[in-house]
């Protein structure tokens, strides 16, 4: 084990990928020469060169195209967008193309593509810099949609999803680059997509978090063990589709709470999904309604107390399970 | 604007031996068939002596193709109105030179192709047997694509063709991205990517020609100017009409091509081809050429007359192209004729293939969304 950032745990899956497969390249603005916006490419073109790690102008939607094109024809491209912000102007060529190109070609053309880039709020970056797309993307069958928390995670499902066929939606956090972790330190550590994390043991109310929210439902857990003793099981699914309901369908059965935290908008969200699934397939097992903590029904504004009052935090998540246990 | 017979700058461009005259002032009056004919006309005679020094065999293909493409939209129109063909379905009549003079002009084992959703005649070109691309467009499961995606959506991995896409534009990054692919992995290969004019408006079409200048990308451009936009001619959408001359805007080769003569089409690709792959540049082709049908099964067209589309029909690809043949002696009516009846037959074979074929699976609907 060997304790690193998660922009270095990032950085050095993508290295070790490039070494791994000559298929294997990055583009996005600068990624190169710059390294990276928020150095998650750091050192990546000085090692491997102009033909692997390629600065593009600021056509989201060229250059995405141009990596699933490339794809199609049998290269295995890691696309950066600065922030998932931008990708909606690519959105056509995810949605209407990558995701589609399998299934309308008939099974013939792949097109095994990473977009990786920043999800989710920042530091007082306002309305158009701060959105969590996951519920966008998770709805378009063809692709995945991966989500992690910590460094470990982050490094194996990388690694994971540029080895993956599919298009992957890669979805990381500008507030979680610096947090440190340990990551294993065996030869060509991957985590498999689709698995889920139970990242804290417990037994009287399951939390489901994801990305940013997985280190703050894990200091409520904490704190609701100390002050209330309440047992709180944090499940972290990782990746948000294909999704392991099991685990938390599992955990549910043990707890028969729930509460589920992101920082996204909650109208169709996933945590909507979550509760509909567990609905369905675990009604029997719940003792109290299902609760969601998702970002404000607003636009992100810019002023700091407004912005943390639109957000997700540790007194929220306290308070939602305080409710489903009826506190 | 100068009159027709006067000396123009492309005039003196052509006495040179130049094609290129994306930088003349002539380009709007070309868009009237008289002045196109007059122009054909003044290069007939050396088109008649490149005949003669070409394979018969590809010369035979050619027209082959042609008549094929003419003979199987025809029959889609028909056996759409029968409702055999659901959706959408653009018929590519009047605009066969386009595919036929450039597909044939590629390699066939390293080069891509990739285009829109009138691409019916286009895959058959590439070498998709018109039974499976019938068999696609009646939905049954000996579809190229297994019926899962209908006129809009062809594919042939085998044949590199690479699609059929149904977003206006799409498929021009997507063509870049495969350019992309071929230099970075050494094949040699190029790719041709078709779009139709109203693409060129879309913000793709600059953001792929930039790029594909800037990183000098194997590949050739070719924009179909069929003129309309679904229903809006060209010159209700588009501020500067000279399509060619948009490549000047990123530093491309640009040349403006007779979209109605195969043999002008297949020279201008040759040479685009020739620049991708030996200098590794792009081109822009801007060929000129005209849908006699609706913008699908479902247009009326009532944006133009029928005048209109008899003028144009007067330079049809296939009559000039037979036209040239018997001129150079290379082909008599009988072996037209012959043509005509192979590619009758082939046609009937793929009706026959698509009526007796089974509808999918349905367990197929769940299948390949995920590698």
């Amino acid at each position: 084990m060997a304790e690193m950032t998660m922009r270095d745990a990032l950085n050095q899956a993508l290295r070790e990928e490039l070494a791994r497969d000559e298929r294997v390249f990055i583009m996005g603005e600068e990624v190169a020469q710059y390294e990276g916006a928020y150095k998650v490419t750091r050192g990546l073109w000085r090692e491997f060169g102009d033909k692997r790690v390629i600065d593009t102008p600021i056509s989201e939607l060229g250059f995405a195209a141009i990596g699933v094109g490339a794809a199609m024809a049998g290269l295995r491209p890691v696309i950066e967008f600065m922030t998932w912000n931008f990708s909606i102007l690519a959105a056509d060529q995810i949605i209407n193309h990558a995701a589609k190109m399998l299934y309308m070609s008939g099974g013939q053309f792949k097109v095994p593509i990473v977009f990786r880039g920043p999800n989710g709020s920042a530091y007082q970056v306002s309305s158009q810099h701060s959105q969590a797309l996951e519920a966008l993307y998770a709805n378009f069958p063809g692709l995945k949609v991966v989500m992690p928390s910590t460094p470990a995670d982050a490094k194996g499902l990388l690694k994971s999803a540029i080895r993956d066929d599919n298009p992957v939606i890669f979805l990381e956090q500008e507030r979680l680059y610096g947090i440190k972790g340990e990551v294993p330190d065996t030869e060509d550590f991957t985590i498999p997509l689709g698995v889920a994390d139970v990242k804290r043991q417990g037994k009287d109310c399951t939390i489901v978090a994801r990305s940013l929210t997985v280190p703050l439902a894990l200091q409520a857990a904490e704190r609701i063990e100390k002050e209330y003793g309440v047992s709180c099981e944090v499940v972290d699914p990782r990746t948000i589709k294909p999704l392991d309901i099991e685990t938390i369908i599992n955990s549910v059965k043990k707890t028969n709470r729930l509460v589920i935290v992101e920082e996204s908008h909650q109208f169709c969200g996933v945590a909507a999904e979550i509760a509909t699934q567990v609905v369905e397939k675990a009604f029997d097992y719940l003792d109290a309604p299902i609760k969601r903590i998702s970002s404000a029904e607003a636009p992100m504004p810019y002023a700091r107390n407004l912005e943390a009052a639109a957000l997700p935090d540790v007194p929220k998540i306290i308070e939602a399970v305080k409710e489903v246990c009826y506190l | 604007m100068p009159k027709v017979g006067q000396k123009t700058k492309y005039e003196s461009a052509l006495a040179d031996g130049k094609t290129r005259f994306s930088h003349v002032e002539r380009w709007e009056e070309l868009f009237d068939p008289e002045v196109a004919q007059a122009e054909y006309l003044k290069r007939k005679k050396s088109q008649i002596a490149i005949i003669k020094k070409m394979d018969k065999n590809l010369l035979r293909e050619m027209l082959y193709q042609m008549v094929l493409g003419r003979i199987f939209e025809e029959k889609c129109a028909e056996v759409y109105r029968l409702g055999k063909i659901g959706g959408f379905c653009h018929l590519y009549i009047g605009q066969e030179a386009v595919a036929v003079g450039a597909i044939m002009a590629i390699d066939r084992k390293k080069d891509y192709v990739i285009t829109a959703y009138r691409e019916h005649v286009q895959a058959m070109v590439a070498g998709i047997k018109p039974e499976t691309v019938m068999a696609e467009l009646y939905g049954k499961a000996t579809g190229c694509v297994k019926g899962k995606g209908g006129s809009m959506h062809l594919f042939s991995k085998e044949h590199n063709f690479f699609g059929g896409h149904g977003i206006v534009g799409g498929q021009i990054g997507l063509g870049t991205g495969m350019a992309f692919a071929q230099k970075y992995q050494g094949t040699g290969g190029v790719t041709l990517c078709f779009f139709g004019e109203a693409a060129v408006n879309q913000g793709i079409f600059h953001e792929s020609l930039n790029m594909a200048q800037l990183w000098k990308l194997p590949i050739v451009y070719i924009c179909e100017n069929n003129q309309y936009g679904m229903g809006t001619a060209q010159k209700r959408a588009m501020s500067i009409a000279n399509i060619a001359r948009k490549a000047d805007a990123y530093g491309m080769y640009g040349e403006f091509v007779d979209g109605m003569d195969v043999m002008a089409v297949y020279q201008a690709t040759s040479k685009a081809i020739e620049r991708a792959r030996k200098e590794s540049l792009p081109s822009l082709l801007e060929v000129r050429c005209y849908r006699y049908m609706g913008h699908s099964m479902s247009d009326p067209g009532k944006y133009r007359t029928v005048e209109e589309i008899k003028k144009y029909q007067q330079r049809d690809p296939i009559l000039l192209f037979k036209d040239s043949l018997k001129e150079a002696k290379v082909f008599g009516d009988e072996d037209l004729a012959e043509i005509e009846q192979q590619a009758r037959k082939k046609v009937e074979e793929a009706i026959e293939f698509a009526e007796k074929s089974p509808l999918p699976d349905e367990r197929e609907l769940l299948t390949d969304v995920l590698a």
